[in-house]
């Protein structure tokens, strides 16, 4: 099968969208230069720097029969956007009784890795996962980003695609057939018996590389990409543990309030798969601080495979 | 008529308004204040829940600009959005029903009087958020503009909201973009409890158009006709492809920021008995009496059957079901 990036992904997948139905538009602060090349400006906008009116414009083209797609670019960029991001964008829909819908794909790319320090680096999806009235995922590799990506624009809700940054040149499989993958299904990204982990993005990748080291052991680890963080699959994440018995969740974000915690809450309250648990539910996130700048300081800020493995010989005690 | 940065103020400007037209502003603006009254009276009852901002005395501005819009033109509204429902042609059945919380209202009872929307008729919402609908209607202009129909957008706000950023991000890229946009400002001179003379540099919000480059105009926004011109014109010049305008209609809101008893309303109250003087609906009922186009007779008829309406409307909400407790999780997402 050929291969693309990530980001390559993401830009197959938005074009072939923008082909198939006329109602899409993309508006942004620099236009991209290969959508803006086959669409022309009517249809991919160059905005001035303001994410407060584009976001709430591609509101208003929403309710009005458009399918906008506004790209924050950076996640960080989108906090001069929260009125019309949570205010608006969330609850316009359910506020007035659903009387149209409002399909708007937003991007933006979480994560660190890249040496910008902390108005550049951030990986805040659980501050939106707490808003009612998003959608959201956040893929790890290529051939996710595109499957995601063709439901979110197909999809007639506000949905926010968080796109990791330290994946944009990473490559993977994509097939050349038209294929969607439904949100709320997480994927199985390596079968194990001994220890789930439930991990996101670059940490899938992390994860996978912590159960190579691991299996040299003996010890078989089970890795379990949500993809989608709204909806969640909470199913496939509880069948995992109760088949293991051992949880350890791994973010690239910090982990009060977090993603990390709803996991552990969502495995916790459940009975069947509680009463299956022979461990206590290990975090291994970042560190709850701004992401500092000097290499040596975002390294240890972030969690990697080393700390994933800690965390696995932890759970296995 | 060319429209730059100017003044418009006059009780006696000639209209091509058809009488028939200018009854029915009448009617319009006699329904918005009825209508009000009503829910103010209903609210302080206990019948309808949480908070009532009024209009009273702005019905001039609602009705002047909706008048020179088609039907599948686009509104916004604000917290005080009763005014922009009835002027864009929205059901007092439906809006009442809204107000007492039941499941046959506009948002089938999740929004209340701050939320009330007709898509249906173009009418985006009424928005709780200060500015919080300028960005959302100016993309209801991009999408007039990418339909090619000519059709408008017109975002109503206050004084308070022009001192928000999204009034002056909005201003911008509509003029960047030439959106078929029209801004009018409804300044009644107090941002909640706050007056406007303590929080903006200038005196007038239209000035600031000349920031963007695009015509800003003051208006006696309690003379209907002079709304009605200047909002004509701004359709006009978006409609060729001019781009947006900003229209202050300078009025006043005659009762409190809410309806809520107690809470402290610091307006001098010499300056709202003096408003209360120009009265826009008194205004627009002489200058019909003086074209011999109403008299007391068709004055009161049409005070029958708006008040007929209303009660009507009251009836229908009275009489619809509240929404089932298990509807609070309808609707989050659409289909």
């Amino acid at each position: 099968m050929r291969e693309l990036t990530y980001n390559e992904a993401a830009l197959e997948a938005i074009a072939e969208e923008m082909r198939r139905d006329p109602k899409i538009f993309y508006m942004s602060t620099d236009a991209l230069p290969p959508l803006l090349q086959e669409f022309g400006e009517q249809r991919v906008k160059a905005t001035p720097i303001t994410e407060a009116a584009f976001t709430g414009m591609a509101i208003g083209a929403a309710g009005c029969g458009f399918r906008p797609i506004a790209d924050w670019r950076q996640v960080t960029f989108c906090f001069v956007a929260m009125d019309q991001i949570v205010n608006q964008a969330a609850k316009i829909h359910y506020m007035f009784g659903g009387q149209v819908p409002f399909p708007i794909l937003f991007r933006a790319s979480v994560g660190g890795g890249g040496l910008v320090a902390a108005q550049h680096s951030q990986s805040p999806y659980s501050m939106f996962m707490n808003v009612a009235g998003l959608k959201m995922f956040l893929p790890s590799t290529p051939y996710d980003m595109k499957g995601l990506l063709k439901t979110a624009i197909r999809d007639n809700n506000p949905v926010i695609s968080f796109e990791s940054s330290r994946l944009m040149g990473r490559k993977g499989p994509v097939p050349d057939e038209d294929y969607a993958i439904p949100f709320g299904q997480a994927d199985v990204k390596r079968e194990g018996s001994d220890v789930t982990v439930v991990a996101l993005a670059w940490l899938v990748h992390e994860a996978l590389a912590a159960a190579e080291e691991l299996a040299k052991e003996g010890i078989s680890v089970e890795i379990v990409d949500p993809r989608t963080l709204v909806p969640l699959d909470a199913d496939t994440i509880r069948d995992s543990v109760q088949k293991t018995g051992r949880l350890v969740i791994a973010d690239e974000a910090g982990p009060t309030a977090g993603f990390s915690a709803e996991i552990a809450a969502i495995v916790t309250e459940d009975a069947a798969t509680f009463s299956r648990l022979k461990a206590p539910v290990k975090r291994v996130c970042a560190l709850q601080v701004p992401i500092p700048y000097s290499p040596v300081l975002e390294n240890h800020v972030f969690p990697d495979r080393n700390r994933i493995i800690a965390g696995i010989r932890e759970v296995l005690g | 008529m060319a429209l730059t940065s100017q003044s418009l103020s006059s009780q006696n400007l000639p209209t091509n308004l058809s009488p028939d037209k200018q009854r029915e502003m009448l009617r319009q603006m006699l329904t918005i204040r009825r209508f009000e009254e009503r829910a103010s009276a209903d609210y302080l009852a206990g019948k309808i829940y949480g908070v009532v901002h009024c209009y009273i005395g702005e019905e001039a501005v609602a009705v002047g600009v909706c008048s020179a819009l088609g039907r599948t033109d686009r509104i916004i509204s604000t917290h005080r959005g009763h005014g922009h429902c009835i002027a864009k042609g929205a059901d007092l059945n439906r809006m009442m029903a809204e107000l007492y919380g039941r499941q046959t209202g506009y948002c089938k009872g999740k929004g209340g009087s701050m939320h009330i929307a007709d898509f249906g008729i173009g009418m985006l919402g009424a928005n709780g958020i200060v500015a919080g609908g300028i960005s959302i209607v100016t993309g209801a202009g991009l999408a007039a503009q990418m339909e090619g129909k000519g059709g408008v957008a017109v975002s109503f706000f206050g004084d308070g909201a022009s001192n928000a950023g999204p009034f002056h991000e909005c201003l911008n890229i509509a003029a960047a973009w030439k959106l078929p946009m029209l801004y009018v400002c409804e300044n009644n001179m107090y941002a909640a409890q706050t007056a406007a003379a303590a929080t903006h540099a200038l005196s007038d919000v239209a000035k600031r158009a000349a920031g963007y480059g695009i015509p800003g105009i003051v208006v006696d926004g309690n003379d209907v006709f002079v709304v009605h011109q200047a909002a004509a014109a701004a359709v006009d010049r978006a409609r060729s492809g001019g781009g947006p305008t900003l229209i202050e209609c300078k009025t006043y809101r005659w009762r409190a920021h809410t309806e809520r008893k107690g809470q402290p309303d610091p307006r001098d109250a010499r300056e709202i008995e003096a408003w209360k003087g120009k009265d826009p609906i008194a205004l627009l009922e002489r200058q019909l009496r003086d074209q011999g186009e109403l008299d007391d007779a068709g004055l009161q008829r049409m005070e029958r059957e708006i008040l007929g309406a209303i009660e009507a409307a009251v009836a229908f909400a009275e009489a619809s079901p509240f929404p089932l407790p298990e509807q609070a999780t309808d609707d989050v997402f659409s289909a």
